[in-house]
């Protein structure tokens, strides 16, 4: 009994885990699906949106204890850094990866790593190599329900990243600018002829996965600190889940994302590998997926006409 | 005589049939004709030939061998070389090195030996090896009047020079059936009355020719015999002469009356 | 400041050798593979493991370092051999990942102290550079002059053909399979030996340094000299190190940051993608008309 519900704790805490990495993956996954190529820039996106945040809150937050102000001003501080990291992601589209779209595909691609080391070593250069805490915005004493705990980070974490992949969803299927961002996934050229303003879509594209990449960092950085490099690591992790799930879709990437949370989660305990080889878990996981279905679970088959 | 035939070879993708129990056969010697509306299942039936895809069922038999599962590098080697309909040159090497490449396997390949054992003795001799490449690569391209053009990077000729030298390649490896896959496509006039030049020239080094194309008149003019596929199938194989007169030939490409 | 040189010598050599044995991967077969930090992290091991646990010279542990690397090349090759572009990439660099998580697993302390090269009673020591710029350059020169013969050989020439176009060189009697998984074999290999020479000079192996950053860092090498042209590669080498030490180099390294070198580095790679994509020598071309060599930029751009 107790296993079980042990087993449920991992359930829930690789869930939590799941919903930041389909954040994150996200991003990966609507730039691949209009430009077909890794931005690997965007895990260092997510560390500057962390940044961000932690800088906005501690500022508005001030000598404050009051626990209303404390919510709000960490709500504030999500939007400002949304918002400050949607104009970088744009900005970065626009020098490092727009002069490249005609050029060969590891161009873009090598440039999207000569920008990740520029924002991981330029955070790195002001912020100093050492870690910082995110604190709570609120108290974070865990719920105990039938000897499940559950942190009110984690409700914060699942329901914020559920209210935004349930918007992202809407936006994609319902708005104009969303069916034009799909029209561009399939067809550049076409969509361009049908005056579908691709630049305009493509710095939309970015914005809106830089977005949800600063929200992804604000909310891994509670359980994984804030550091130059937090990026790295778990933007890897966050593009494994987008090709799991199947890079080029959202619903994929969102699947993705939980699976690979849950997977992480459980996987260490369940196979009995001590929990340093986690991420070992994720890149076997990859490896897998890659072998047996390399368009992921919801992916498409694509083959190369002959 | 036969030299290759297709015994009932279906492809499915999917829910679709591109290829339907095709028994196609290609007559040594001759420059065997393959037409059909667009999407009746000719290049998909040419790569189950050379192997760049296999088929779901039906086999085919290349001088007597089965070559059905064998993969396209081991097909190319029997001797059957192919072009492409969106051609498949590589741009960013020379026009000479193309033909190089289209004897990758002519030379330095020692039937007695193991293939490690030849590829050290390649590895060694590469200068020899390269001047006898070279030399024979300049002959295909003399043969195709390409000579003046060999070190040109292939992504920069014209569009017609770039069909010839999909064939000059092809060609290379001395193959004993040739598949052209709409080698006309996209070319003006002038440069379909030399690649008719070109298919009669092939067909006098004793090179049986496959075609595929919709130029009628190239067709006509160049085939000996000629094999008509829709929605997959089979529907007539003749002489141009029958096949421009088969009234089911002229259903496919025509439609009916009422549509 | 001739200390810090040499140091960046050595260093630029034994990049120089990773990054001829990733454009044999990437350059030539036009493999995007990111996991020349897991081969060179098994050449490091396997030195150390000879040397120090063994008790065997450095000498012998060199062509095992090879073949170990060489093997893992193999093991990585066959099974990602599907994958192509991005998905090869990814694949490769999670790979590269297993085999740093492994060994930080298994060995999280790392060696140290691992008994010094020898040749002829002489010791190679981290205390005289000179000597070890020669061991190291003159392996640096070997290695180039084995695979300038292998990329105009024949079996080069079919290498290249893989990276233009698959389906071309399968329908030229070309064994994709068999070049693709050679090409890892090959790259693995001097990746390996690279890491051999690496602990052969620091005489200490830390499982933690074999990051996917070391990876990039020799992709970068072989894009900015040139895909595909050796010379070039290890032009690239030179230059990557000489940025990473240049704040030591000129006796600044308390006013600059550590950070700038890696910031600059950044830049470097995104000006080049933007202004010279072909990297700096470009492509190797080979003449075989007059049998000489001589070098043209590729991909001139010039549209059909």
């Amino acid at each position: 009994m107790t296993t079980l519900i042990q087993y449920l704790q991992y359930l829930v805490n690789g869930i939590t885990l799941g919903s930041i990495y389909a954040l994150i993956a996200l991003g990966y996954t609507m730039v691949y699906g209009i430009l077909k190529f890794i931005n690997f820039a965007h895990g260092d996106i997510l560390m500057v949106g962390a940044y961000t945040g932690l800088l906005t809150y501690t500022a508005l937050l001030g000598e404050s204890t009051n626990p209303v102000w404390m919510l709000t001003a960490f709500f504030i501080a999500m939007l400002v850094s949304m918002a400050f990291c949607a104009a970088l992601g744009m900005f970065i589209e626009r020098v490092a990866y727009k002069p490249l779209r005609n050029a060969s595909r590891l161009a873009p691609l090598l440039s999207a790593i000569g920008v990740s080391f520029i924002l991981s070593n330029g955070a790195a250069w002001i912020f100093g190599a050492q870690s910082r805490r995110f604190p709570y915005p609120f108290d974070n004493t865990p719920i105990v329900i039938a000897g499940l705990s559950i942190t009110p980070h984690q409700i914060l974490t699942v329901t914020v990243s559920v209210i935004m992949m349930v918007v992202l969803t809407l936006f994609v299927n319902k708005s104009r600018m969303g069916k034009a961002m799909r029209a561009t996934s399939i067809d550049q050229a076409t969509s361009e002829l049908m005056g579908i303003d691709v630049n305009k879509i493509i710095s939309m594209t970015f914005a809106i996965g830089s977005a949800l990449a600063a929200v992804g960092g604000i909310l891994s950085s509670f359980d994984f600190r804030v550091y130059a490099s937090m990026g790295t690591m778990t933007g890897l992790k966050a593009f494994v889940a987008a090709v799991i799930g199947g890079i080029g879709n959202i619903q994929g990437a969102m699947l993705g994302g939980l699976i690979l949370g849950v997977l992480e989660s459980i996987g260490a305990p369940l196979l009995g590998i001590p929990s340093a080889l986690r991420d070992t878990i994720a890149f076997a996981a990859l490896i897998i997926i890659l072998l047996v279905k390399p368009d992921g679970i919801l992916g498409k088959n694509e083959r190369e006409k002959v | 005589m036969r030299i290759l035939e297709t015994e009932s070879v279906s492809r499915v993708f999917g829910g679709v049939v591109a290829v339907n129990k095709v028994d196609f056969h290609v007559e040594q010697g001759l420059v065997n004709g393959l037409i059909g509306p667009n999407g009746a299942g000719k290049t998909t039936l040419f790569n189950q030939i050379t192997g760049m895809d296999h088929p779901t069922s039906g086999r085919i038999i290349f001088d007597g061998k089965d070559i059905t599962r064998l993969p396209a590098w081991k097909i190319s080697r029997l001797g059957i070389a192919r072009t492409f309909q969106n051609i498949r040159l590589y741009n960013d090497l020379t026009v000479i090195e193309n033909v190089m490449m289209g004897l990758h396997f002519k030379v330095g390949s020692d039937p007695f030996k193991g293939r490690f054992v030849q590829a050290v003795k390649s590895y060694f001799n590469a200068g020899k090896e390269n001047r006898e490449l070279y030399s024979k690569a300049l002959e295909w391209l003399e043969f195709f009047e390409l000579a003046p053009l060999k070190d040109e990077f292939a992504r920069n000729l014209p569009y017609g020079n770039q069909r010839e030298l999909e064939i000059a390649r092809a060609m290379a490896s001395e193959p004993k059936v040739l598949f052209l896959d709409e080698p006309a496509a996209g070319m003006n006039p002038s440069e379909t009355a030399h690649l008719m030049y070109i298919i009669s020239r092939i067909r006098e080094l004793g090179v049986t020719v496959v075609l595929i194309e919709h130029d009628m008149k190239l067709v006509m003019n160049v085939c000996d015999n000629i094999t008509v596929l829709s929605f997959g199938q089979k529907i007539a194989e003749g002489t141009p002469d029958e096949i421009k007169s088969d009234p089911l030939v002229i259903e496919a490409y025509l439609g009916r009356e009422e549509e | 400041m001739l200390n810090f040189f040499q140091l960046i010598i050595i260093y630029a050599g034994i990049y120089a050798l990773m990054a001829i044995g990733q454009n044999c991967i990437t350059g030539n077969t036009g493999m995007l593979s990111l996991c020349h930090a897991g081969f060179f992290c098994i050449g490091s091991y396997s030195t150390a493991i000879i040397c120090k646990v063994v008790g065997l010279p450095f000498w012998f542990s060199l062509p095992v370092a090879a073949i170990v690397s060489g093997f893992v090349g193999f093991l990585i090759g066959v099974p990602t051999l599907r994958l192509k572009g991005d998905y090869l990439c990814i694949a490769t660099l999670g790979l590269g990942e297993i085999i740093k998580n492994i060994a930080t697993n298994v060995n999280p302390v790392g060696m140290m102290a691992v008994p010094r090269a020898e040749l002829f009673g002489y010791q190679f020591s981290s205390r005289n550079k000179f000597t070890f710029i020669l061991l190291v350059w003159f392996f640096v020169l070997i290695a180039y002059l084995l695979f300038r013969q292998l990329a105009h050989s024949r079996l080069g020439r079919a290498m290249t053909a893989v990276r233009e176009d698959e389906v071309a060189a399968q329908a030229n009697g070309i064994n994709v399979t068999k070049y693709k998984i050679g090409a890892f074999i090959l790259g693995a290999a001097v990746g390996g030996t690279a890491g051999c020479f690496a602990t052969a000079y620091t005489l200490t192996v830390q499982p933690g340094s074999y990051t996917f950053m070391v990876s990039v860092m020799v992709l970068c090498m072989v894009v900015l000299g040139g895909m595909g042209n050796l010379a070039g590669v290890i032009l690239g080498a030179f230059i990557i190190e000489f940025i990473s030490y240049f704040p030591q180099l000129v006796g600044l390294s308390s006013v600059i940051p550590a950070q700038a070198s890696q910031i600059i580095y950044g830049l470097v790679l995104v000006i080049m993608m933007i202004c010279r994509p072909q990297g700096i020598l470009g492509r190797d071309r080979y003449r075989y008309g007059d049998g000489r060599k001589t070098r043209r930029s590729a991909a001139v751009k010039k549209e059909a």
